[in-house]
């Protein structure tokens, strides 16, 4: 995910003269561009049938351009979902998620990766094991528990759950970062007089900030995309997330197409906006985290 | 989606489990070490409420007879269990499991080891890598939407009446173009359609990262002796990138286990269950039927099986590493 628009640079940046012979080069390009253009024909009829009229529709087909702009779909769309509230919802959701995820993955870490505790291996195979739990082995506890603490229907049920389960891969990635940080660095720290709490704020912290700023971004993106566990614990239309929204209005009468378009469109953007603009942190990010 | 993305980052870091282990500093102290012991405690508690306690009393509810909610609960033992190995449902569900690892892990594989091949190897030295990672990037564009928006968007396309595809069929003079998603004989070939379009750019990108770390010099030594791509590919590239492999399988092979969304939005596991899948016939047991001892003994069948089949794919990337390190 991380190197996915950057152009990598290198020997190979530039086109080779060798390569530059044969006409066998052009059908390779083809094969490749027909594989790329088929993978964006959802997008394209996504796009040319959000705004456009139901009649348009079932005169011209798919693949016409509209004739004229219809928002109609956007508007039934944004009524019927609260749009702006499940926006909200969802922002509010996985913000809180990625920073809670990313401070309870460094604290975890730091007991493994730095302060070396025993048994620790048996820790993140604990939490390594608890990423590959389908969450159907865990939603029915789940979902009583936060009954009985007043938690049902509750976005905070939500948040915990997704912080821990997140915080899983998060621990096992930064206890591996962390179990190759410098020890000079802490003995340094260390004859300096400062205690644990402060040599992680002051001298782990900012060293893995770069890995911590791409575990939050894919916290963010993950918490946002999930589906299962907000669909069950989430069950009022003021608490929902735009995934359980978009899903939850299907089978509906007024599901026109432009309507499930203009829908679909909205729904992913903010995913598309998000991703955009951290791409370029997300692949200095990675870069800084690995290379020692 | 979320096993989707662990992959880039565990690409990026291989073998970075191992150096938790390694004990290359000096040991310190035991009650030093001790006292790093509280910053696991959030960590602890969070671990046992969100995943320990739920686990152990999903493990509990497997073993009762309950509805849900106020009704009683009555014990009877392995009898969920021994129902479930008589239920064709359930392993229709399983069955279909195995299409599912066809579709996100088997295809999307072998494609994106071609394409990131062609990609890097070819077309990037030919027309330029701004070429390359433009296409990288449109494969991958589907990877980023949330899984259940792409189903919704191919839900309508396929719909049988006002569905793009068959709109456009009737258009060309197809008189009765299939009910793609609401007939038992192609509704799985429809889903399957689209995991592969969901899934192909994860493999595609993580490749050709992991094919920038190949020493350029083996390519350019192989092209000098006389080595066309294809000997390339089987000689350099698979080879190379089978650690980036390993990694792509399981985490791919662990997500199509426990695919649910996608089902949800496109099927619910219909028509007569012939898309049905593991993770839905537990949630349809447990919210649907109220029949949850059956849906909690589901979930722990689907659990064990994730667990074993994750572990074969850890030891057979284990017991490869260990042939390459000898010879």
């Amino acid at each position: 995910m991380a190197a996915v628009t950057e152009v990598a640079p290198g020997p190979t940046s530039r086109p080779d003269e060798r390569h530059r012979r044969g006409k066998a080069r052009w059908a390779v390009l083809a094969g490749a561009a027909v594989v790329a253009l088929v993978m964006l024909v959802p997008f394209v009829i996504m796009l040319l049938n959000a705004f456009k009229s139901p009649s348009d529709y079932s005169q011209h087909g798919p693949l016409s351009w509209p004739q004229e702009v219809y928002t109609q779909g956007l508007k039934n769309f944004w009524d019927r979902t609260d749009f702006p509230v499940k926006l909200l919802n969802s922002i509010f959701i996985s913000a809180v998620v990625s920073v809670a995820g990313v401070v309870l993955s460094l604290l975890n870490a730091y007991a493994i990766g730095i302060g070396r505790i025993r048994g620790r291996l048996w820790v993140v195979t604990l939490f390594l094991l608890a990423t590959m739990l389908p969450q159907e082995a865990l939603i029915y506890p789940l979902f009583t528990m936060a009954q009985k603490v007043g938690l049902s229907d509750s976005q905070w049920s939500v948040i915990i759950i997704f912080t821990v389960i997140q915080s899983a891969f998060g621990t096992y990635l930064l206890a591996s970062v962390l179990g190759t940080f410098p020890p000079a660095l802490l003995e340094a720290a260390q004859l300096d007089g400062a205690g644990r709490w402060r040599i992680l704020w002051r001298v782990v912290l900012p060293i893995v900030r770069p890995t911590m700023v791409v575990l939050m971004i894919f916290f963010f993106i993950w918490t946002w995309n999930e589906f299962f566990i907000p669909l069950v614990m989430l069950t009022t239309n003021d608490t929902q997330t735009v995934p359980v929204a978009l899903a939850s209005l299907q089978g509906d009468r007024m599901m026109d197409a432009p309507t499930t378009n203009a829908g679909a469109l909205v729904s992913l953007l903010p995913a598309l906006i998000f991703f955009l603009i951290f791409q370029r942190t997300l692949t200095r990010g990675v870069t800084a985290g690995s290379v020692k | 989606m979320s096993i989707e993305s662990i992959e880039t980052a565990t690409a990026a870091h291989p073998g970075a489990a191992v150096a938790t282990t390694s004990s290359a500093r000096r040991p310190r102290r035991r009650s030093s070490r001790l006292g790093y012991l509280p910053y696991l405690v959030p960590g602890a508690i969070g671990f046992a409420v969100v995943i320990g306690i739920p686990f152990v009393m999903n493990v509990v509810y497997s073993f009762q007879k309950w509805k849900g909610g106020e009704a009683p609960h009555h014990w009877v033992g392995f009898q969920n269990y021994v129902d479930l190995m008589h239920d064709a449902q359930f392993w229709t569900s399983f069955r279909n499991s195995i299409a599912m690892i066809i579709a996100m892990v088997v295809i999307p594989t072998l494609i994106g080891l071609l394409l990131a091949s062609v990609l890097f190897d070819y077309l990037g030295k030919t027309f330029g890598s701004r070429t390359a990672a433009f296409l990288r990037a449109t494969y991958y564009l589907p990877q980023i939407l949330p899984v259940v928006v792409a189903g919704v968007l191919w839900n309508w396309i396929l719909n049988a009446q006002t569905g793009a595809v068959n709109v456009l069929l009737r258009s060309l003079g197809v008189e009765n173009p299939p009910n793609w998603l609401g007939e038992p004989k192609t509704a799985l070939a429809s889903v399957m359609l689209m995991l592969v379009w969901v899934q192909i750019g994860y493999p595609v990108v993580v490749f050709m990262s992991a094919l920038q770390r190949v020493d350029p010099e083996l390519y350019e030594a192989a092209e000098l002796d006389g080595a066309g791509w294809w000997r390339r590919f089987r000689a350099i590239t698979i080879p190379q990138i089978r650690p980036e492999t390993f990694v792509v399988v399981l985490t791919c092979t662990v997500a199509a286990l426990k695919v649910f969304g996608p089902i949800y939005v496109l099927t619910r596991g219909g028509p007569e269950s012939s898309t049905l899948v593991p993770s839905y016939y537990s949630y349809l047991n447990f919210f649907d039927k109220s029949k949850v001892g059956y849906g909690a003994a589901i979930a722990n069948v689907l659990t064990l099986v994730i667990v074993v089949v994750a572990g074969i794919i850890l030891v057979a990337q284990a017991r490869y590493e260990r042939k390459e390190g000898v010879r």
